[in-house]
């Protein structure tokens, strides 16, 4: 577990002053793949390096596993650091040494054996899928197979927590996929809490749990990831949505939308179990009105399907009360569209405001 | 072509000049390896930052490398007295070498060291190295191929102040050349002398090459 409280850091550099971390909280808790996100100098790298305090804060407290990092002598932070496993952009393998010599350096650290370094080194090796690798040099291996020993070379102690700074950052799109299908079975193997940073919302949306999203030294929205994809509330994070989810409706289908035409609009969000479910059919078939599906839209964010529809509800003004009713009891977020004109002009999807449903509701109550 | 030196001569100052850059070297590394360490350690920035002892270890350094080779040879003669009990023969002449060439070597090790990525030093600090850890499980292997060429150079610059060595009866072929090849105006020598040299700096510095090359796997 790892805690983050009220975290200030102030680098001097020339006479100037640069707030990196402007008071950052963050709980990290045990099990968890804890994404933060944000745009290049948000403060993303100071912040997991206070974590094993490569840099220590100027204000505010680290707590690792429980205890604070600033009671410890530096016999017990150097302890503390081979729990911490971390693994960085650029990999950081010593070019001077074999794969299998990278791996083995944090037990040569420990001063363990030769024997019980062999075996780990062994294991490690296997797990990663390069065990053919042993005797090569940093220099032979590709982007991915080097991401792949300093992930092993983190793990070789043992750690509770892994860091991981822009890891996937210099990959491509497949070797990334696969670095990171490696930490998802890390975490759910060895239990190892994962922290790790990243400018990708892909990366977060395809292994993470939990996100924060940084700007200017703060966090701004954090949360579950879920939560977080289907319900942004920060521009910075809307937009960060929007590079992995498609949340705007393409301009052909807006321009096609007339306000004479029969029916009003709604826009609906599933989540979960009910993403997978009939729930259209049903509609159709047990009410009373005419569904035209304008724009439809399903992202997979790990297990959990995120669904967003537009839809056109045609009928009685009763029926369609009770159809917003049974979509609503089957855990559809739904909202109505009201100003069609307005709609248009944005040309983007509108995150439909708490008191615009609310609106919904009410007027289809007084029918 | 006639000359003066016979061949046992010309043995005896090789003999002298491969004692002198040799011994010299040994000593110089012993001493300059770890000022570039501490150099590199104690600088701003570095993992045992220490503003004392490298704002004085820094500035000494160039002193005493500003210094030309005879000056520091003269200079230090009470010095090398107190040392080796001599200011005259090969051994005198060993100690001005090492005076000399160490400062040169800690500043070259220090460019090595520094050449190795600050990634490196980050994934050691993060691993929880110590201090000792990072200098010879890191620094010093990273470095390797790099201080391999640290090393020829120095070997190069010591040959060239070893003529000079001569000065102060060091002997060795630089000696050779001034004393027979250029005060007696023997051609022959001075060619052999000089083909000698050539062939000494060409060699170890390929030698260099090639061990660094293979220290660094390219
Ligand atoms: N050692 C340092 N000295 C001075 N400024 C720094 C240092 N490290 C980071 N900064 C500054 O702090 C800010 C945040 O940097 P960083 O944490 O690296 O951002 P990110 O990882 O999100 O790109 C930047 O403005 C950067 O220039
Ligand atoms: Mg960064």
């Amino acid at each position: 577990m790892i805690e983050l409280k009220d975290i200030h850091k102030t680098f001097t550099r020339k006479g100037q002053t640069i707030e990196a971390l402007k008071g950052v909280n963050l709980r990290v808790d045990k099990g968890d793949i804890f994404g933060v996100i944000g745009y290049s100098g948000a403060g993303k790298s100071t912040l997991i390096r206070m974590v094993n305090y490569l840099e220590r804060p100027t204000k505010g407290r680290v707590f690792v596993e429980g205890e604070a990092l600033d009671q410890f002598s530096p016999v017990q932070l150097r302890k503390t650091k081979k729990k911490i496993g971390m693994i960085f952009q650029h990999f950081n393998l010593l070019e001077s040494k074999t794969v299998y010599d990278n791996i083995a350096i944090p037990l040569v650290l420990l001063k363990q054996d030769k024997k019980s370094i062999r075996e780990r080194v062994t294991e490690l090796l296997q797990f990663i899928g390069l065990a053919d690798k042993a005797d090569s040099y940093p220099k032979e291996l590709s982007g991915g197979q080097k991401q792949r020993v300093g992930i092993a070379r983190a793990l070789a102690s043992n750690p509770s927590i892994l860091l991981c700074d822009e890891a996937t950052s210099a990959l491509d799109p497949q070797t990334t996929k696969s670095i990171l299908d490696l930490l998802k079975k890390i975490n759910e193997e060895y239990h190892i809490t994962i922290l790790m940073i990243t400018h990708e919302m892909a990366v977060i949306q395809q292994i993470c749990n939990k996100v924060a999203v940084m700007e200017q030294g703060e966090i701004i929205e954090q949360g579950e990831v879920l939560e977080v994809f289907g319900n942004p509330q920060h521009p910075t994070t809307e937009s960060f949505v929007r590079t992995v989810i498609q949340t705007s409706v393409p301009e052909s289908v807006l321009q096609s939308l007339s306000p004479e035409g029969a029916g009003r609009l709604f826009k609906l969000k599933f989540a979960g179990g009910n993403a997978s479910e009939p729930i259209i059919d049903s509609l159709i078939r047990k009410y009373n009105v005419s569904v035209n599906i304008l724009f439809a839209n399903m992202s997979q964010i790990q297990n959990t399907t995120l669904g967003m529809m537009i839809v056109q509800l045609g009928g009685e003004d009763r029926d369609i009360f009770r159809a917003v009713e049974f979509l609503g009891s089957r855990g559809v977020e739904i909202g109505e569209l009201q100003d069609l004109q307005e709609f248009q002009n944005r040309r983007k999807d509108p995150v439909i405001a708490e008191s615009h449903k609310d609106r919904v509701i009410k007027e289809v109550t007084a029918v | 072509m006639n000359t003066i030196i016979t061949a046992d001569q010309l043995f005896q100052a090789l003999r002298e000049t491969v004692v002198m850059v040799g011994v010299s070297l040994f000593f110089g590394a012993l001493l300059g390896i770890p000022i570039g360490i501490v150099l590199v350690i104690t600088r701003p920035g570095g993992i045992l930052q220490n503003r004392f002892v490298f704002a004085v270890l820094n500035p000494l350094i160039n002193v005493v490398r500003s210094l030309p080779f005879i000056i520091l040879l003269v200079a230090i003669i009470p010095f090398t007295r107190l040392l080796v009990h001599t200011s005259i023969g090969t051994s005198a002449a060993i100690v001005p070498l090492v005076v000399y060439v160490a400062p040169y070597i800690g500043r070259l090790v220090e460019n090595s060291l520094l050449e190795v990525s600050p990634g490196i030093m980050e994934a050691a600090e993060a691993m929880g190295a110590t201090t000792f850890q990072v200098i010879w499980h890191f620094l010093l292997p990273e470095a390797f191929g790099s201080l391999i060429l640290t090393m020829t150079t120095a070997t190069i610059g010591l040959i060239g102040a070893t003529a000079m060595a001569g000065t102060v009866g060091g002997g060795g072929i630089g000696d050779l050349a001034i004393s027979y090849g250029y005060q007696r105006f023997d051609t022959f020598v001075i060619l052999v002398t000089v083909a000698i040299l050539i062939v000494f700096v060409q060699g170890i510095q390929s030698a260099g090459n090639r061990f660094a090359r293979k220290a660094r796997r390219d």
